[in-house]
């Protein structure tokens, strides 16, 4: 049995990473694909739903370990260039187009988070893999970060 | 023959995706058939702003480095 999948304009993302260097990524294609009125389906994951906690967003960003000694200087680009933060910018995502931001049950669970009022309120809903395989199987552009 | 923008925005000293969102947002602004003028500096507005005009069916009608060095690129709203 093999069903037909049109792919659409559709950008879907796996974000399991919680380091900005690589959250910047997520924002930044999410922006860009709601502005140019794709869809967008986001998931976060493992590290990518730590730094989704309430409390993670005001902390200072993580940078990955491997370019730790950047992690200074890169703060101060970003502030130099007055760029929004990454969260920021998904938010400003989700005004613009149509936007899905979900958050993995199993992490949840593992972190010890109740439901999404412990998250970020730009997220949709708390859900598993079969539903984020199902809402991206016509996604042209697919990505794990 | 110099097209007469309706409105324009300044992005210069903004960075990727900002350009692109600002023109997004501010095309829903002016009518179909008026012109946006957006300002910029990021170099990757030029290909950006071209993509994302084709994909949303609008036109690219000048794209131009101005004397001063930042980018000025005209949009007409289509649709």
């Amino acid at each position: 049995m093999s069903e037909k999948v049109e792919k659409r304009n559709k950008l879907a993302i796996i974000t399991w990473s919680g380091t900005v260097d690589k959250l910047y990524p997520v924002a930044i294609l999410s922006s860009a694909a709601a502005a140019g009125g794709w869809e967008v389906e986001v998931f976060f994951t493992f590290w990518g739903l730590n730094a989704i906690r309430k409390e993670m967003l005001n902390a200072p960003p993580k940078i990955s370990a491997d370019f730790a000694e950047y992690g200074p200087a890169v703060a101060q680009a970003v502030q130099q260039m007055n760029f929004p933060s990454w969260h920021e910018l998904l938010r400003q995502a989700k005004t613009m187009g149509n936007v899905k931001i979900y958050a993995c049950s199993t992490t949840m669970e593992m972190f010890g988070l109740k439901d999404k009022s412990a998250l970020a309120d730009f997220v949709d809903d708390v859900v598993g893999a079969a539903t984020f395989l199902e809402r991206s199987k016509d996604a042209a552009v697919t990505l794990f970060i | 023959m110099s097209i007469k923008p309706t409105k324009t925005i300044d992005t210069r000293g903004k960075f990727c995706p900002i350009p692109v969102m600002e023109t997004a947002k501010a095309i829903n602004g002016i009518n179909i058939g008026e012109i946006l003028e957006v300002l910029a500096t990021d170099p990757a507005a030029d290909p950006d702003i071209k993509a994302w005009a084709k994909r949303m069916g609008h036109e690219v009608v000048v794209a131009e480095k101005t004397p001063e060095g930042y980018l000025r690129i005209l949009v007409k709203r289509l649709k």
